[in-house]
C-alpha cells in the first residue's frame, strides 16, 4: 500500500514515495511517480486517491505558477503550504479531496523545510514525516535515527533503510520508490529504488 | 383494415372524478410503491439487479508496431447473459481507440461524446489531437462527475504525432500512462497470459495472437466474460480490426478433442 515519507537535512529537503497504482488487488502500474515537482526549489508528494491525486496536485502546481507570473516572485515554501492548506479546508466542507501531502521546498532566508498536510487540511512543519501503511515503520525508523543537520549521503543511508524495512515487514509492501532532493540548487529527481521493473522499452518512456 | 388507436387513448384516470369520498380533491396519477420499509435500499437493489456490462476482460499493450486492443463481448445483469454480441471496443475516430468496461450506457456515451470533442479540435486546430490531450478530456469530464454513479474503466489507446500512446482512464478520475493494462473482472486472469507472453518486439501477428489468447484465458476462467475475442491493432495509419473469433471455437483450436485413453477395461468374469 501507500508510503509517502521525507525529511530535512542539512541545507536540503528530502522526499520518498512509492510509485504503484493499485485498484484493489491489481497493480496497474509500478512506476507512477508520485513526487511533483512544484516549482524550481518545491517539491510535492502526495498519496490517496488516484483522481483526486493528479487533479488536487496539478491544481496547486497551476496557482503557485500563476502567482509567479502575477507578481514576478515565487511563493515562498511556507506560503505555498498555507495555500495548499486553505484549498483543501475549503473543499473538505464541499467535495473533500481525499489527499494526503508533503511539501518540501528550500528558501533562501529561511533554508530547507518540510510541510505535512492531511486531507482533513491539519498543516505542520516538521523535519520528519509519514503518511500511508509504510508509515509505521518510517517513522520508527526515523525517531531513532534521524539527527538534525543531517549530510546527503546520511539521509540516503536512513531512507534507503526505511525502505529495505518496509520492503522486508510490511505484507502489501510496494516494489518500487522514487527519491527527490531540494536544496539550493533546486529540486530534482535523485534515484529510483526499483526491485521490479515495466518489461517494455517504448520509444519515448 | 381498422386502424389501431390504443396507444393514443390516455391511461392515465381523469382528474376529479369525484366519488364523493374525495371531493374536490383531485386524484394525481402514480405508480404504486413497492411494499417495502427501506425504500432507498430498495431502489439501490433495482438499480444493481439490471445494470449491464459488469462483467468484462478488455486489455491493451503498446509494442514495436503499435498498440493491441482487444476484447470479449458479453454483457450480463447480474447471473443472466443479456448479449453475448457486445462491441467492447469503441473506434473513437481512425486513428483512436477506447475501450468498455463498467456501465454500457456510460462508455458508450462519453466515448461518443469524447469523439465529438476530438473532430472539434481537429478542426479548430488542423490537426489530430493527442492520446495524451484526448485521455485527458475525458478524464477531467469523469472526474466532474465523480462520487454520481458514473461506472467507466476505459483505455484510450491511438496513434498520434508521438507514436502509440496508451492510457488507463476511470470514473474515479485516475488517469494513468502505460505500456500495458487489462480492465474488467476477467483482467486478473488476462494479466497472468499477457505478462507471461509480452515482448516488446513482437510482430503484428505474434502480438493479436497474444492478445487473442488473453482474452480466450480471461473469458475460461472468468463467468462474467465470453462471446467473441475482438482483436484490433493500431499502427500509424489507424486502426485495422484483426479479427473477431467465438472464444468457444478457439477453445477446441487451442485444445482439439483427442479420443481419452481407455485405462481400464471392463471384462467377462471368467468361470462362475
Amino acid at each position: 500500500m501507500e508510503c509517502v515519507f521525507g525529511l530535512v537535512g542539512n541545507g536540503f529537503s528530502i522526499l520518498v514515495a512509492d510509485t504503484s497504482a493499485v485498484h484493489s488487488i491489481l497493480v496497474h502500474k509500478s512506476n507512477e511517480d508520485k513526487i511533483m515537482v512544484l516549482d524550481s526549489h518545491k517539491l510535492i508528494a502526495a498519496s490517496g486517491e488516484s483522481g483526486d491525486r493528479v487533479q488536487f496536485t496539478e491544481f496547486i502546481q497551476k496557482n503557485v505558477s500563476l502567482y509567479q507570473f502575477r507578481n514576478g516572485i515565487p511563493l515562498t515554501t511556507a506560503a505555498a503550504a498555507n495555500f495548499t492548506r486553505g484549498e483543501l479546508a475549503t473543499a473538505l466542507r464541499k467535495s473533500p479531496y481525499m489527499v494526503n501531502i508533503l511539501m518540501a521546498g528550500f528558501d533562501k532566508e529561511t533554508g530547507p523545510s518540510l510541510y505535512y498536510l492531511d486531507y482533513i487540511a491539519t498543516l505542520h512543519k516538521v523535519d520528519k514525516a509519514a503518511f500511508g501503511y509504510g508509515s509505521y515503520f518510517a517513522l520508527s525508523m526515523m525517531d531513532r535515527h534521524f539527527h538534525s543537520g543531517m549530510s546527503v549521503e546520511e539521509a540516503i543511508e536512513l531512507v534507503d533503510k526505511c525502505i529495505i524495512e518496509i520492503r522486508s515487514r510490511l505484507v502489501v509492501a510496494p516494489p518500487n520508490f522514487v527519491i527527490k532532493i531540494v536544496d539550493k540548487d533546486g529540486a530534482r529527481e535523485h534515484a529510483w529504488r526499483e526491485t521490479v521493473k515495466e518489461t517494455t522499452a517504448p520509444p519515448s518512456a | 383494415m381498422k386502424l389501431d388507436l390504443s396507444g393514443l387513448e390516455s391511461t392515465v384516470p381523469h382528474f376529479g372524478t369525484s366519488d364523493g369520498l374525495s371531493h374536490g380533491f383531485p386524484t394525481a396519477p402514480s405508480f404504486d410503491l413497492p411494499i417495502t420499509g427501506d425504500f432507498d435500499g430498495f431502489q439501490k437493489e433495482a438499480i444493481q439487479m439490471v445494470k449491464p456490462a459488469k462483467g468484462t476482460t478488455t486489455l491493451a499493450f503498446i509494442f514495436k508496431e503499435g498498440v493491441m486492443v482487444a476484447a470479449d463481448s458479453r454483457a450480463s445483469m447480474g447471473g443472466y447473459i443479456s448479449s453475448q454480441s457486445v462491441k467492447k471496443i469503441i473506434e473513437i475516430n481512425p486513428h483512436m481507440l477506447g475501450t468498455m468496461a463498467g456501465g454500457a450506457a456510460d462508455c458508450q456515451f462519453w466515448h461518443r461524446n469524447l469523439g465529438i470533442k476530438c473532430r472539434l479540435h481537429e478542426l479548430a486546430n488542423k490537426r489530430r489531437i493527442s492520446v495524451t490531450g484526448a485521455s485527458k478530456l475525458l478524464a477531467n469530464i469523469l472526474y466532474s462527475y465523480r462520487g454520481m454513479g458514473l461506472s467507466v474503466g476505459t483505455m484510450i489507446a491511438g496513434w498520434d504525432e508521438t507514436g502509440p500512446g496508451l492510457y488507463y482512464v476511470d470514473s474515479e478520475g485516475g488517469r494513468l500512462k502505460g505500456t500495458r493494462f487489462s480492465v474488467g473482472s476477467g483482467s486478473p486472469y488476462a494479466y497472468g497470459v499477457l505478462d507471461s507472453g509480452y515482448r516488446f518486439d513482437m510482430s503484428v501477428e505474434e502480438a493479436a495472437e497474444l492478445a487473442r489468447r488473453s482474452i480466450y484465458h480471461a473469458t475460461f476462467r472468468d463467468g462474467a466474460s465470453g462471446g467473441v475475442a475482438s482483436v484490433y491493432h493500431v499502427g500509424p495509419n489507424g486502426w485495422t480490426k484483426m479479427s473477431g473469433d467465438d472464444v468457444g471455437e478457439l477453445h477446441y483450436k487451442y485444445y482439439p478433442v483427442t479420443p481419452s485413453t481407455v485405462e481400464q477395461e471392463m471384462g467377462e468374469v471368467s468361470g462362475a
